[in-house]
């Protein structure tokens, strides 16, 4: 029985992992919240706007340090970050001005957005690939650790080890960061009343004088910046590959609807349900369970509930069961 | 100019394109184009089943088709000899396990008064049936999964004709689709998209990793074939003489052979597919379903059952969608799990239907093969284009590498460009819904 | 043939969010031009209809002068909202004209009619659910550029009620309550006038008085109101004017008194 290693085991792979799993999915999700308050549809291109968003880092990123410019221990991308975000600004106000406009003009119904963002899912699916190819790119540099595992281990003396991915800090504390800058808009703001206001009504936000154009700009903008934030942090923590981010789609918008689609604070907390539920279930806990349990019980197996593989169906069985209990996700949903 | 006339141009273009590729590359090409073309079309005539006759948002059709699939090798394949002694009952006994404890947990659910005693019965018949299942299931699949895992290692199939595969294939997809359809399409409001998404990655995520059932990512290869196998056409001296009175070598015109049956067997389906949705969109069915799709509320109100017809309807759909993916794996002879991607199984079908005309299945057809035609042949256009732009370049530049490299990435890009352009300039698609 | 972008029936949430969705086309189109005289707001011969669609308005007039209250009642079906709503510019006009103020609005969209100075409280769907009392008043100051603290002050004193819950999402206020965030919201604007589309539809009879009250008193403070009302005696009574509209026409017209003591009028509308 070694209750204190049991406990730096679990919080070196399952919490600090999910945590920061955690984040990214929330920033996600917020995004396709976004898009779903305000323009009213799922956006199905969010993923590969992820994509993009990641993409214009890691070319930046790949340029920076072609011209010997560098954060010192942190990565490089966040200082390429920026830009990213208002390239992937420009793209989907482009993109909205060429694609978007013209259904919201005809009054066209969200479904066919829908259909819509599919065609947007194609082409940005198709511009990553052409520009940077389908392969995995590594962009990170800087210190990989704030605390590695081995210098945890002669620093306590203990077995385990703790190790703090340099990734992981900044994930979370962009995060916090973004989102608590996010609400603050939100709720303090006459923009971002006002799109509060177009989401819960939209005739009614027309008839106060309120642009519906400057809104949905507003909100092309706030998804770019979440959906490059989302995707470099995703991108510095596993791998950049385009197809990975198609694949997120299902999480996140798994977090969207669990947290209440259309709600801001909900995708964050459905983020971390879902994360959660995926590393606690196909973590195997051999490990912590040696540790926790006294000898003549120790478990044979890895006790692994479902193999990683399954981890897209975790996030679709917590959403199954969340849906079947409380329809509108566990906040309540539809309201920006 | 008439609504006939116009469509067979359109369909007569389609059959141009084709000829040029049979005239410009090869007739193998070509014929794999019309073979691969029907069994779009048939894909994209259940989908249009769905979203064109009553609005239903499939998005996970490439699980349907991955089904379907499955069916081709549990039919076809010959059994593991002594998988299932070694392990099928265990594996059997597993599955109805797991069944009934979801219906032991649904019985609960309903006879229970909801409240904290409920939750907790709820969660312990889960958690019991769960380490159940998994402490029958593991043993019996590692033990399968332990003959001679190069070649099999898997249960295998049950060594029928393989042409049965294909019902099997729809019934297959018909019950998974009963299932999704009975959660999201009963549900207060209706979760039909999210619900098809995640069904469709859970399929081929157990297609990817219970190797028992499908050889997992190692594949299963030489399902059988309806059709000769080409080596014994070119041992046959009948055919071998035939094939050179129409000037051809025996290697070629076996492959071409192949071709023409398989395409014969696939159009047969389709037709007799389209005629059975032509008389059901006319029936009184048919209407009943564009009544409800029009103003479901008055459908509602004159008595009639919503969410009853919108079950048949998606679960006929997705049978369809499960019959073609049978008939994909068939032709293909293998089935390979990491083949299966939303964006060609799901999204590609969804262009096909738009494209067509939603709500049309002529449409539906004309879209299979349109979109299917400009999938395969947009790559050697795109190669086309790049050479085209990069031939001023330096033969080492690696700009013009790039170019060349990426040129076969441009298909998505045109995918996405052709549905945006359709949906903005026409619409109701190439066919409109009459 | 179905509408091209239409949504087929579909009624799938976890993709489409159909909350809130408006129906008005936020374009501006046409200018107001001089034209003085007449009333302080006029619908002047309004012949008027949806779309395509058949007339549904037959050369109407409705009007409001500079410290009245002016009232449109008529049976089910008469076109009474149909009547507001074309002075607001919601619907398609093919003959007559709306004046305000002096000056021709017949061609100006909604939302420039709101710029121009016309309050409208439209019958349901009138205030921002999620949003608190106090965010609904402001965003219904949203095209003011100078400080409002003065004008919100005005409307708490009008509805104490709304001081009290100014920080309770709207939503979760009772139906009368609920009426009084949504004129609050209109008056927040500080509008020339004030339109109100049924505003006691739904509430209990104690209530009705009570919103009728604080619409006289909104009144006092010197901005025309024109409404349309179900409860045709108890309105006009307060009225200055009234409209008996029958089927997208004016049938009596009279001040609120006149039509309440006219045999005809109370035999057919006010049940005797």
């Amino acid at each position: 029985m070694d209750l204190l290693n049991a406990l730096i085991a679990f919080l070196n792979y399952v919490f600090v992992p999910g945590v920061a799993y955690g984040s990214q999915l929330a920033l996600g999700a917020l995004g396709v919240t976004l898009v779903y308050g305000i323009l009213r549809f799922s956006n199905f291109a969010h993923g590969d706007t992820m994509a993009m968003g990641a993409m214009s880092a890691v070319l930046l990123t790949w340029l920076f340090q072609s011209w010997g410019i560098s954060l010192g221990p942190l990565p490089t991308a966040l200082l390429a970050l920026p830009f990213a975000i208002g390239l992937t600004i420009l793209l989907l106000l482009g993109t909205d001005r060429v694609v978007y406009r013209f259904y919201r003009e005809k009054k066209a119904k969200p479904v066919i957005l829908v259909i819509v963002s599919l065609g947007v899912t194609f082409i940005y699916n198709g511009v990553t690939r052409f520009i940077i190819g389908a392969d995995d790119q590594n962009f990170l540099d800087g210190e990989r650790f704030i605390i590695s595992a081995r210098e945890f281990k002669t620093a306590t003396g203990l077995e385990e080890g703790l190790s703090f991915k340099t990734t992981q800090g900044i994930t979370i504390i962009t995060a916090i960061i973004v989102v608590a800058v996010l609400f603050w808009f939100l709720n303090r703001t006459r923009a971002g009343k006002s799109m509060r206001a177009y989401s819960d009504n939209e005739d009614l936000a027309l008839l106060s004088g309120i642009n519906p154009e400057r809104v949905v700009m507003i909100t092309w903008m706030i998804v770019a910046g979440l959906a490059t934030i989302a995707g470099v942090l995703y991108g510095l923590d596993k791998s950049f590959k385009p197809f990975t981010y198609f694949q997120l789609l299902l999480p996140i918008f798994a977090s969207a609807i669990v947290g209440g689609l259309g709600n801001p604070l909900g995708a964050i907390a459905g983020g971390f349900v879902i994360a959660f539920s995926e590393v606690t279930i196909t973590y195997a806990w051999k490990k912590i369970l040696v540790y926790m349990m006294p000898e003549s019980l120790e478990p044979s197996g890895l006790v692994q509930l479902l193999s990683t593989d399954y981890k897209f169906a975790v996030s679709f069985v917590i959403l199954l069961i969340v849906l079947l209990f409380k329809p509108t996700g566990l906040f309540k949903g539809q309201s920006v | 100019m008439n609504a006939t006339l116009k469509n067979t141009v359109l369909f007569g273009i389609i059959a141009l394109l084709i000829i040029y590729v049979g005239l410009a590359q090869s007739w193998n090409s070509a014929l794999l184009i019309i073979a691969m073309g029907l069994i779009s079309s048939i894909m994209a005539l259940g989908v249009n089943l769905q979203w064109g006759f009553a609005g239903l948002f499939n998005v996970g059709i490439m699980g349907f088709v991955a089904l379907g699939g499955l069916a081709a090798v549990l039919v076809g394949m010959p059994p593991t000899e002594g998988a299932f002694a070694a392990g099928g009952f265990g594996v059997v006994g597993a599955l109805v396990l797991g069944a009934l404890t979801i219906f032991a947990t649904i019985l609960v659910m309903r006879r229970m008064a909801p409240g904290w005693r409920r939750n907790l019965v709820v969660i312990a018949i889960l958690v019991a049936g769960f380490f159940l299942f998994r402490g029958l299931l593991d043993p019996s699949v590692e033990r399968i999964e332990a003959i001679n895992p190069a070649e099999t290692g898997y249960l295998g199939g049950l060594g029928l004709p393989v042409l049965l595969a294909w019902p099997v294939g729809g019934l297959f997809a018909a019950m998974a689709a009963w299932i999704i359809g009975k959660t999201a399409l009963g549900l207060r409001s209706d979760y039909l998209a999210i619900a098809t998404l995640g069904i469709a990655e859970i399929i081929i995520a157990v297609l990817k990793n219970e190797d028992w059932l499908t050889r997992g990512v190692k594949n299963v290869i030489g399902v059988p074939r309806p059709v000769p196998y080409e080596i014994d056409l070119q041992n046959t001296p009948a055919f071998v003489e035939r094939a050179a009175g129409f000037g051809f070598n025996a290697v070629e015109a076996s492959t071409l052979w192949v071709k023409v049956l398989y395409i014969g067997l696939f159009a047969i389906v389709l037709i007799l597919l389209m005629w059975m949705s032509q008389r059901a969109l006319h029936s009184p069915w048919g209407r009943m379903l564009r009544a409800i799709r029009d103003n479901e509320v008055a459908a509602e109100a004159m008595g009639k059952d919503v969410t009853a017809r919108h079950l048949q309807v998606f679960i006929l759909g997705s049978a369809i969608c499960g019959i073609a993916g049978a008939m994909m794996t068939t032709m293909d002879s293998q089935l390979t799990p990491g083949t299966y991607q939303p964006l060609r199984f799901t999204f590609l079908i969804w262009v096909m239907v738009i494209v067509g005309g939603s709500g049309n299945n002529f449409g539906a057809v004309l879209g299979g093969f349109l979109i299917w035609f400009l999938w395969v042949q947009v790559e050697p256009m795109g190669f086309w284009l790049m050479n085209l732009i990069t031939s001023g370049m330096d033969l080492n530049s690696p700009l013009r590498a790039h170019l060349l490299e990426s040129a076969s990435h441009m298909r998505l890009l045109t995918m996405g460009l052709v549905l945006l352009l359709v949906l903005r300039f026409s619409p109701r698609g190439l066919i409109p819904e009459r | 043939m179905s509408d091209p972008y239409g949504d087929r029936g579909n009624k799938d949430v976890s993709i489409a969010n159909p909350k809130g969705q408006g129906s008005l086309i936020p374009r501006h189109k046409g200018q107001s031009h001089a034209a003085p005289g007449g009333p302080f707001l006029i619908g002047d011969g309004m012949t008027a209809g949806y779309g395509n669609g058949p007339d549904i308005l037959h050369d109407c007039t409705i009007a409001v002068d500079r410290g009245e209250i002016a009232v449109i009642v008529g049976p089910n079906g008469a076109g009474k909202s149909t009547g507001m709503k074309a002075v607001f510019g919601m619907l398609d006009m093919r003959k007559g004209h709306v004046r305000l103020d002096g000056e021709d609005i017949t061609d100006l969209s909604p939302q420039d009619r709101v710029a121009k100075g016309m309050g409208f409280v439209p019958q349901t769907s009138n205030i921002f659910t999620s949003m608190t009392v106090e965010e609904n008043l402001e965003m219904g100051a949203f095209i003011r550029t100078d400080d409002f603290r003065d004008t919100m002050a005005q409307v708490y004193d009008l509805f104490p009620i709304l001081k009290e819950k100014r920080k309770q999402p709207a939503g979760e206020l009772s139906g009368g309550q609920r009426q009084q965030v949504a004129v609050g919201r209109a008056l927040m604007t500080q509008p020339k006038v004030l339109m109100l589309d049924e505003p006691t539809a739904g509430v209990s009879p104690i209530v009705m008085d009570e919103l009728f009250d604080r619409i006289i008193e909104v009144a006092r403070t010197g901005i025309p109101i024109l409404m349309v009302e179900q409860n045709a005696r108890q309105a006009l009574e307060i009225a200055d004017k009234g409209y008996v509209l029958v089927q997208g026409a004016n049938a009596y017209t009279g001040t609120g008194k006149e039509l309440l003591a006219d045999p005809e009028v109370r035999k057919s509308f006010l049940g005797g």
